[in-house]
């Protein structure tokens, strides 16, 4: 109880206090998004057009400036569900918690973007979608444990409830990343020692794109990021709000009822069906 | 610490010797998995005996799965959590002490699906050693990371459903390293088998030092 009542507390004056968002976008926003959609844009002309095929690998190649760039970005927003679920434990900062979630949530978006391109680079270099690589293995166990994280998050309860036990998850996320990631990779090495990655050889034009990749998937992260901060944000000030509305709307009815002697309320009664 | 961890050790120990659900319930459901899986792998291909150390582990991950819902049922009726809480019992203590519980049951599981993969699958048991380590810090494993993922589910209404899904992936190194482990012992190679031991151990004393110190916060919300 004293918990709920503090972190409720906790979060009022912060609401009230800091100019906290009051829509979805900002002037901020705006930009990073047309920046990200001009990024994009390039990118896709850079990766189909200006850079040439690889010479062992064809135009497979191309999938890596996307690939590499958004699994690097996972790893970022899961450092940051960490770090945002140990702030919020140990400040009960609201603020920390809601990037831990947005962290999370583009983490699992990436970590899916970088299974898909991944596969989809697979077939034609390997002839199959999956091979239980150690990378592959360790970026899928990833994507469950963000999917664990985010179960917990988006509970069905108290929100001090949710933040709580999604921040002790999100607490050991990282931790648990790399020990299945350790674990998984001694596991593969074991049986079979040729890794197959994506070594390839890159130079002038080819690096250029993967770091141009990098800049636009680190605009798409921020952009997001934002946005889905914000949305959290408000989500849970109308889930406040809401309640507080209720209450407000149900005590005004209360006193409506109770006000009128019992004649005039049984005739307005009447008066409108 | 210990004294309270022992307190609450005996007390969900009691709560089986005369509850029994394990023994009921959870123990032949470990042998139903057995009997399903000679149903999915045909016996007479030798299929079962080759996979014994996997289908094993995955056998006691299922069922100590249930073994952990159950510790976590106990506390969750007649408000036995604020109970708890209100007990004056060291966090730490009923942290370790669920663990203990959790890890005495399992035991006893392993044991008797040892025999019944031996049995069953007609798979000779040797390397008796690491046989016996592997069971001990696996189990350890399991029932850190269990009890720790299993306050976070308790008292949801989605408890059931939600505790594999957090705790499975966590596990991972544990059913790796185990039926590694398990691998490197029935094949005679013991060697190659106690690297994974020593993994499974950091596994644990991991999780373990995380209850510890996480289940304090944890038991008061809510």
């Amino acid at each position: 109880m004293t918990t709920e009542i503090a972190s409720g507390n906790q979060g009022s004056p912060a609401k009230a206090g800091v100019d906290g968002p009051t829509s979805t976008g900002s002037r901020t926003t705006l930009v990073l998004g047309i920046l990200t959609l001009l990024g994009f844009a390039t990118l896709g002309l850079m990766a189909f057009v200006v850079t040439p095929p690889d010479a062992n690998q064809g135009d497979a190649v191309r999938i890596i400036y996307v690939h590499v760039p958004s699994a690097t970005f996972a790893y970022m927003g899961c450092f940051l569900t960490t770090l945002g679920s140990a702030i919020y434990l140990w400040k009960k900062s609201q603020w920390w918690e809601l990037v831990a979630y947005a962290g999370a949530e583009i983490a699992a978006l990436l970590t899916a973007v970088t299974l898909l391109t991944g596969m989809l680079w697979g077939r034609p270099t390997w002839g199959v979608y999956w091979i239980w690589d150690a990378r592959l293995t360790s970026t899928a166990m990833l994507m469950l444990l963000l999917l664990g994280y985010l179960a917990v998050r988006r509970l069905p309860a108290d929100y001090s409830v949710r933040a709580k036990r999604a921040s002790i998850i999100g607490l050991l996320l990282v931790p648990n990343v790399v020990i299945v990631r350790e674990s998984v990779n001694w596991w593969r090495t074991l049986h079979q020692t040729a890794t197959i990655g994506l070594h390839t050889k890159m130079d002038g034009i080819m690096l250029f794109t993967l770091f141009f990749g990098f800049v636009v998937i680190g605009l798409f992260f921020t952009w997001l990021l934002i946005h889905r901060f914000r949305v959290a944000w408000l989500e849970e000030q109308v889930a406040d709000q809401g309640l507080d509305a209720a209450i407000a709307e149900r005590r005004a009815e209360g006193t409506a009822e109770a006000e009128p002697t019992l004649p005039s309320h049984l005739s307005t009664g009447e008066a409108t069906p | 610490m210990i004294h309270d961890a022992l307190l609450v050790a005996g007390k969900d120990l009691r709560l089986e010797a005369r509850s029994r659900v394990a023994l009921n319930q959870v123990l032949p459901f470990a042998l139903l998995v057995l009997v399903l899986f000679a149903f999915a792998l045909d016996p007479d291909r030798g299929l079962l005996e080759k996979a014994t150390p996997g289908l094993y582990w995955i056998a006691v991950l299922f069922s100590g799965l249930l073994a952990l819902q159950r510790s976590f049922a106990v506390e969750a009726a007649d408000g036995n959590r604020d109970a708890l809480r209100l007990s004056g019992l060291d966090p730490a203590g009923i942290y370790l002490g669920k663990v203990l519980a959790v890890s005495v049951q399992l035991l006893v599981l392993e044991v008797l699906l040892l025999i019944g993969v031996a049995v069953l699958y007609s798979t000779h048991l040797g390397g008796w050693l690491l046989l016996a380590a592997t069971v001990l810090v696996a189990t350890a494993g399991i029932a850190a990371a269990g009890t720790l993922y299993g306050v976070v589910a308790a008292g949801l209404r989605v408890r059931e459903t939600l505790l594999p899904l957090l705790l499975l992936p966590v596990l991972a190194p544990v059913l790796i390293g185990s039926t590694r482990a398990f691998e490197a012992a029935l094949a005679g190679t013991p060697s190659e088998g106690w690297p994974w031991v020593g993994l499974m151990g950091v596994f644990a004393v991991l999780y373990i030092v995380a209850g510890v110190l996480g289940f304090g916060p944890l038991l008061e919300e809510s």
